[in-house]
C-alpha cells in the first residue's frame, strides 16, 4: 500500500528534530494543564463558553462586519476589504506605494504568511523584515515555520546560532542568551527606520473597534512605537461582539498558547496616536482578508473559523509530535492545519485530501481547544469530501473497498465468500507474502472465522 | 475596492442565509474567570502576582532609589511628571533625563514612566498614551519602572475592561519581554525590558 506523505516524511526525519518537537510541544501541554487547573475550577465550562461566543460571532458575520466598519471608520482608521491573496498583498503594496514606503517592519501574522505577503513586497522593493524572533530566523534562513506559536521549535540552537554567523551577527556562540541579545540589537535599528509597520490581530472588538494584538516579545509594540503607518492585517472572523468577552478569550489565549496567565504584551488600538502624542502611528489601516473564509462559512465546516491560532491542538496532538509541522505542507500544520489547509485551497483542495486522514481521531484537540472545535468530526466531514472528489490524495493509505462492494452487492457471491473465509483460520500469516500482513499479525491473532454465524441463527429462529 | 467590499458582505449573507437557527451570544458571568482570589486586597493580590510572573515590585521611594544604585547605571530616564518629586533623590553620578532622545536610545539603562493602573489578577501594568506619552521610554530600555496609582488597581482582567479609557493605545503589559523561541528556553529580554518593576505609589 502506497504511504501518505506525511508518513514518509516522519519516517525520514532525524530523530534530533524529532525529539525537539516532541520534548517542547510535550512540555507546553502539560504546563498548560497545570495553569488552567490551578486557577480555575471549571476551565471546560469557561472554554465552551469561549465556543459559543465565536461560533455566535461566525453565525452572525453578516451583522458584524459592517458594525465594525463603521466603528473603525469614527476612530479615523481606514477599511479595506480584500476576496483573495493575491488582491490582499496588492492593497498592502498600493497603500505602501502610496505614501513612499521602502521600509517596513512585521509582527508576525499567519495571515500574513498564508498570503505569501513578505516575498511579495520585497519583489516589489519593499524591505520587510520579521520581527518576531522565531520568524526572524525563518525568513532570513528561507525557511518555513513548523508551529503556529513557536515557529522554529524544529530547530536546534547550534542552527540558530549559524545563521546569526552567516548573516553578519557576530561569531558563532549559541548561547540562547546571546542569541537573543544579537537579534534585539540588529532589529532595533529596524524598527527605528521603518516608515511603516504591519501586524496581525488577535481580536477586534465590534463594541468598541479596539484592535487587539498579543505578544510575548514586545515586538508589535515596538513597531508600533517607532513607525508612521500601522497596516493591520486581519481574517474577517476574527472578531468578538463586546470588550467583555476578551476577559474570556484572552485568558484562554494565553493560557492554551504557552501556559501564562496573559500574554506579555496585549495591546489595545483604537486608531492613529491622538495630536500632539510624541510616538505612535499617525494613520492606521485595516485590511479584512476573506481568501476562501466564506467558502468554509457555507461549509459545513465553518467552526474552524472560531480557531484563536493558540497552537494546544498542535501540541496535544500524536501526529504533529511525530510528525512535526513541516510534514504538512503547508502554513497552518497540525489538527487545526489538517482541516484550514485543504479548506483554504479551494478549487485545490484533492492536493490536500490527504492531510484530514493525518488523524486517529483521539480527540484531544477537541479538549484542549479554548474555543471547543469539534476536528475530529471536521477531519471526518473532509474525509467524506475528500472521497466524493476522488482525488488521488484522499485515497493513500486507504484499503481499496471496490472488491469488497461488488461482492457485498451480490447475495450468491456473499454466500460463497462466506463459507470461502473459514479458510482463512488455516492460512498462516506469518508467512504471507505481503509485508504488511505479516508485521501485522506478528503480535496479534485472527479470532477464528464466524462468518455466516448470523445468517445460520436468523434461518433456524423459532418463531414467535 | 468597494466592490470587493460588497463581494465579500454578499457571499458572507448567502452562507449564512441556510442556517435554520444561529448561535445566540452567551451571556456568561466574568466572576467565574477570576476565581480564588477573594480575602487579598487589590494592592497585596497584584504585589504577589507581579512578582509571579517575574516582576520586581518596589514598595517606596527610597526602596526605587536604592534599587537603582545597586544596579550601578549610568543613564536614565525619568517622566517629566514624576521628576520634581524624585529629582534630589537619584544616586550621584547618575544622569537622568526628563526627554528621550532617539538617537542616544541604547544608552538609556532604564526608564521610570507613570502607569495607568495595573490589574491584580494577573500581575498586569497598564500604559496608556494620555499618561504614558513616550511609548518607547517604556519599552527601549533595559529596565522598565512603573509607578502605579494604588486606587487605579483593578482586581481582574473582566474590571479592567469594564473600565477602559478612552485613548487610542492602551497596553497591558505582564512582566519582562520573554521568549521560548529557541529550544523552548525562556529568555527575558527580547524587544522590550528584561526587567519590569513597579512602584505602587500613593495618588498625588
Amino acid at each position: 500500500m502506497k504511504e501518505q506523505p506525511i508518513d514518509r516524511f516522519a519516517a525520514e526525519l532525524e530523530a534530533s528534530r524529532r525529539s525537539a518537537v516532541y520534548e517542547g510541544t510535550k512540555a507546553t501541554h502539560e504546563k498548560r494543564t497545570r495553569h488552567l487547573a490551578a486557577r480555575f475550577a471549571e476551565a471546560d465550562v469557561l472554554r465552551r463558553t469561549a465556543g459559543e461566543i465565536k461560533q455566535h460571532v461566525v453565525e452572525h458575520l453578516d451583522r458584524y462586519l459592517p458594525e465594525v466598519e463603521v466603528k473603525l471608520r469614527q476612530h479615523g482608521v481606514g477599511v479595506h476589504w480584500c476576496s483573495t491573496a493575491d488582491s490582499a498583498c496588492a492593497t498592502v503594496l498600493r497603500i505602501l506605494q502610496a505614501r513612499g514606503v521602502r521600509r517596513l517592519v512585521k509582527a508576525k501574522t499567519m495571515l500574513g504568511e498564508e498570503i505569501g505577503l513578505a516575498g511579495y513586497l520585497e519583489r516589489h522593493g519593499i524591505e520587510s523584515v520579521e520581527t518576531d524572533l522565531g520568524e526572524f530566523i525563518v525568513q532570513v534562513d528561507r525557511d518555513h515555520p513548523s508551529h503556529i506559536v513557536r515557529p522554529i521549535i524544529h530547530k536546534s540552537r547550534r542552527e540558530v546560532a549559524t545563521t546569526l554567523e552567516r548573516i553578519g551577527l557576530g561569531t558563532y556562540d549559541d548561547d540562547p542568551s546571546t542569541i537573543t541579545q544579537r537579534i534585539r540589537s540588529h532589529l532595533r535599528g529596524k524598527y527605528l527606520a521603518a516608515d511603516a509597520a504591519l501586524t496581525g490581530a488577535n481580536f477586534i472588538s465590534v463594541e468598541s473597534g479596539r484592535v487587539v494584538i498579543v505578544t510575548n516579545e514586545g515586538n508589535s509594540r515596538f513597531c508600533l512605537a517607532a513607525a508612521r503607518l500601522h497596516l493591520v492585517l486581519v481574517g474577517i472572523e476574527k472578531l468578538v461582539p463586546r470588550d467583555r468577552d476578551l476577559a474570556l478569550l484572552l485568558n484562554l489565549l494565553a493560557r492554551s498558547a504557552t501556559a501564562q496567565p496573559l500574554t506579555v504584551y496585549t495591546e489595545f488600538v483604537a486608531g492613529p496616536r491622538a495630536s500632539g502624542q510624541a510616538d505612535g502611528p499617525d494613520e492606521m489601516e485595516v485590511v479584512f482578508v476573506d481568501n476562501g473564509r466564506t467558502e468554509m462559512l457555507a461549509s459545513d465546516c465553518r467552526d474552524i473559523l472560531r480557531c484563536i491560532r493558540c497552537g494546544a491542538c498542535l501540541n496535544v496532538c500524536p501526529v504533529y509530535r511525530q510528525a512535526t509541522g513541516h510534514a504538512y505542507r503547508s502554513v497552518y500544520p497540525g489538527p487545526v492545519g489538517a482541516v484550514l489547509s485543504p479548506l483554504l485551497a479551494g478549487s485545490r483542495f484533492p492536493e490536500w485530501a490527504d492531510l484530514p486522514k493525518a488523524s486517529s481521531l483521539c480527540g484531544a484537540c477537541n479538549e484542549v481547544c479554548p474555543v471547543d472545535i469539534p476536528i475530529p468530526d471536521l477531519l471526518l466531514r473532509l474525509r467524506a469530501r475528500g472521497k466524493q472528489e476522488g482525488g488521488p490524495q484522499a485515497r493513500i493509505g486507504t484499503l481499496p473497498m471496490g472488491l469488497w462492494s461488488w461482492i457485498a452487492a451480490r447475495p450468491e457471491l456473499w454466500r460463497a465468500a462466506l463459507r470461502a473465509g473459514a479458510a482463512l483460520d488455516l492460512l498462516p500469516l506469518r508467512l504471507a507474502p505481503v509485508p504488511a500482513l505479516r508485521a501485522w499479525s506478528k503480535d496479534r491473532d485472527l479470532p477464528a472465522w464466524r462468518g455466516g454465524a448470523f445468517r445460520r441463527w436468523f434461518r433456524h429462529r423459532s418463531r414467535l | 475596492m468597494s466592490e470587493e467590499r460588497d463581494e465579500i458582505f454578499a457571499r458572507v449573507r448567502r452562507a449564512l442565509a441556510p442556517l435554520p437557527v444561529r448561535t445566540a451570544l452567551p451571556d456568561w458571568d466574568p466572576a467565574r474567570i477570576a476565581p480564588g482570589f477573594a480575602a487579598a486586597d487589590s494592592c497585596t493580590l497584584f504585589v504577589e502576582r507581579f512578582r509571579e510572573v517575574g516582576g520586581v515590585p518596589l514598595s517606596s521611594r527610597q526602596g526605587l532609589m536604592a534599587w537603582l544604585a545597586g544596579k550601578g547605571w549610568a543613564c536614565g530616564y525619568c517622566d517629566p511628571g514624576l521628576w520634581p518629586e524624585l529629582r534630589g533623590h537619584f544616586p550621584p553620578q547618575m544622569e537622568v533625563s526628563t526627554s528621550l532622545r532617539r538617537a542616544r536610545i541604547d544608552d538609556y539603562a532604564f526608564a521610570i514612566t507613570v502607569a495607568s493602573g495595573a490589574i491584580a489578577e494577573t500581575g498586569t501594568v497598564i500604559l496608556t498614551d494620555r499618561d504614558t506619552p513616550v511609548r518607547l521610554a517604556a519599552l527601549a530600555p533595559w529596565a522598565h519602572v512603573a509607578v502605579i496609582p494604588r486606587s487605579r488597581i483593578h482586581r481582574s482582567i473582566a474590571c479592567a475592561l469594564g473600565a477602559m479609557p478612552d485613548d487610542p493605545n492602551i497596553v497591558w503589559v505582564t512582566g519582562p519581554s520573554k521568549t521560548a523561541d529557541i529550544e523552548g528556553i525562556l529568555i527575558e529580554g527580547v524587544h522590550g525590558p528584561g526587567i519590569q518593576a513597579a512602584w505602587v505609589a500613593d495618588d498625588r
